[in-house]
């Protein structure tokens, strides 16, 4: 059980997605212009990267890896990932049209969002049983979750502020989130487990 | 043969897939009304937000409902309104092409300005301290919201003061909610004549403070052949209606506020 929780605070701090290893950059700095939305991301991306760490990691132990397939691993689980995107952009349409409508373009991005791949690979490269891949996936998510809500708050204060003009806007976006991620190196010291 | 269990393990992916997504669409099926979708089909598709829905699909969804007439697209113009209306089945009525027009002439050199302003580049923040840098209450502050928030690029700040490029223009009329003066008027596209100047004051108040302000001297009222022009709250203002684009008012006007507007780039105006 302690293994499970040293797993996933590492996977929350010390190797998070966003501020350690740069993964899922593109919604990070797409849907951050408002707290509310990247909450909403966060839960989409939470949900997709739990369920697909679960049944890319059963894919992989339990079909592709007996058969002598693993070649095809990243083509397998990229179907897998498009199909709980689209059963998730549905799902939002159906429930939370306002939450649709604001993630917009983004909600299919996600299909291509390199974190949930990743959680998805760094799985079957460590080697994670199912339960610590599940555990894994859910709180790289959460971290990336964290990082993008953080960023969120900071970039609705960004707005006020007055830097001078050819660092307006996304330059001094892309500034602040790598002052975050310096920051969040500061985990990196840790040593736990 | 690994090629093969290879094909045959996608195929079952892809069709345990698609079988639940089938699943998925049915059961979280959202009804959507043909009219709206159609109605997008002919909207312009800027999302200018100009009709106060936040996107096109929103004023298609309004109109296919019945609580946004079908000429609300102001930058579709009476093309999209018919097009609107035919889906719509009903008969549209003839709109009018529009276009945006800042009701100012107050160059940097022309009004007096109260202090320097170094603040944030934006009206709204300089409208904050004392409304603005110019002495005018009515004048434009020449700072861009308008041309920030305008969808198409079609407003750029020239000489402090706000100018619409007219073929740029749709009419959304976003710059005349943005704009903090209230300065920014709607005018049909086709009229020629705007009175550059929206100063309430007294004449011998405006003349203190602009070189190019309203003096409510009446002349333009007085030379009008179709009295479409009327001075009200010591400034000009023109009905469009009545309007026959003569120019004589803008001819005449002493203090040149009345413009003759140049519609075509190889025209003077």
């Amino acid at each position: 059980m302690s293994e499970i929780l040293v797993l996933m605070f590492s996977a929350i701090f010390i190797e998070n997605f966003i501020f350690a290893k740069f993964y899922g950059c593109c919604p990070f700095m797409g849907v951050s212009e408002k707290p509310a939305n990247a909450l909403g991301m966060g839960m989409a991306v939470t949900f997709v990267m739990t369920v697909s760490s679960a049944v890319t990691q059963l894919l992989y132990t339990k079909v592709l890896f007996p058969l002598g397939l693993d070649y095809l691993k990243i083509i397998a689980f990229i179907l897998v990932i498009a199909g709980l995107v689209q059963f998730i952009e549905m799902f939002l349409k159906k429930f939370v049209p306002s939450l649709y409508n604001a993630l917009g373009i983004f909600l299919p991005l996600i299909t291509t969002n390199c974190a949930v791949l990743g959680a998805a690979l760094v799985n079957i490269q460590e080697g994670y049983s199912f339960i610590e891949s599940v555990a894994f996936g859910f709180s790289a998510a959460l971290g990336f979750t964290m990082a993008i809500v953080i960023f969120a708050g900071v970039r609705a204060r960004l707005k006020f502020a007055d830097p001078p003009k050819p660092f307006r806007g996304m330059p001094i976006a892309l500034i602040t989130a790598g002052l975050i991620a310096m920051a969040f190196m500061g985990f990196s010291g840790m040593s736990i487990g | 043969m690994d090629i093969l269990i290879a094909a045959l393990i996608f195929a079952v992916l892809g069709a345990v897939i698609g079988a639940l997504l089938a699943v998925a669409s049915k059961a979280f099926e959202v009804p959507v009304d043909e009219k709206a979708e159609n109605i997008v089909s002919v909207l312009p598709g800027a999302n200018c937000g100009g009709c106060g829905y936040s996107g096109c699909a929103a004023l298609a969804e309004a109109i296919s409902k019945g609580k946004a007439p079908c000429g609300s697209c102001t930058v579709g113009g009476d093309e999209v309104a018919q097009a609107v209306a035919e889906i719509m089945g009903v008969k549209a009525e003839k709109t009018v092409r529009m276009r945006a027009q800042v009701m100012c002439s107050g160059t940097l050199e022309k009004a007096k300005h109260k202090y320097i302003y170094e603040g944030i580049d934006n009206c709204i923040a300089a409208m904050q301290l004392g409304g603005g840098s110019k002495v005018c209450p009515n004048g434009c502050l020449g700072l861009g919201a308008c041309a920030q928030k305008c969808p198409f690029g079609a407003i750029e700040v020239i000489d402090g003061v706000a100018k619409v490029d007219y073929h740029k223009c749709k009419g959304c009329g976003v710059c005349v909610a943005t704009c903090p003066k209230h300065i920014i008027k709607l005018v049909p596209f086709d009229s020629r004549v705007y009175v550059g100047c929206m100063s309430v004051d007294k004449g011998a108040v405006t003349k203190s403070y602009c070189e190019s302000g309203c003096i409510s001297c009446r002349i333009c009222e007085k030379n009008c052949p179709t009295g479409a022009i009327t001075v009200k709250d010591f400034v000009a203002s023109i009905d469009y209606d009545k309007c026959i684009n003569c120019g004589k008012c803008a001819e005449k006007c002493p203090r040149k506020v009345i413009h003759f507007a140049k519609l075509k780039d190889n025209e003077n105006g």
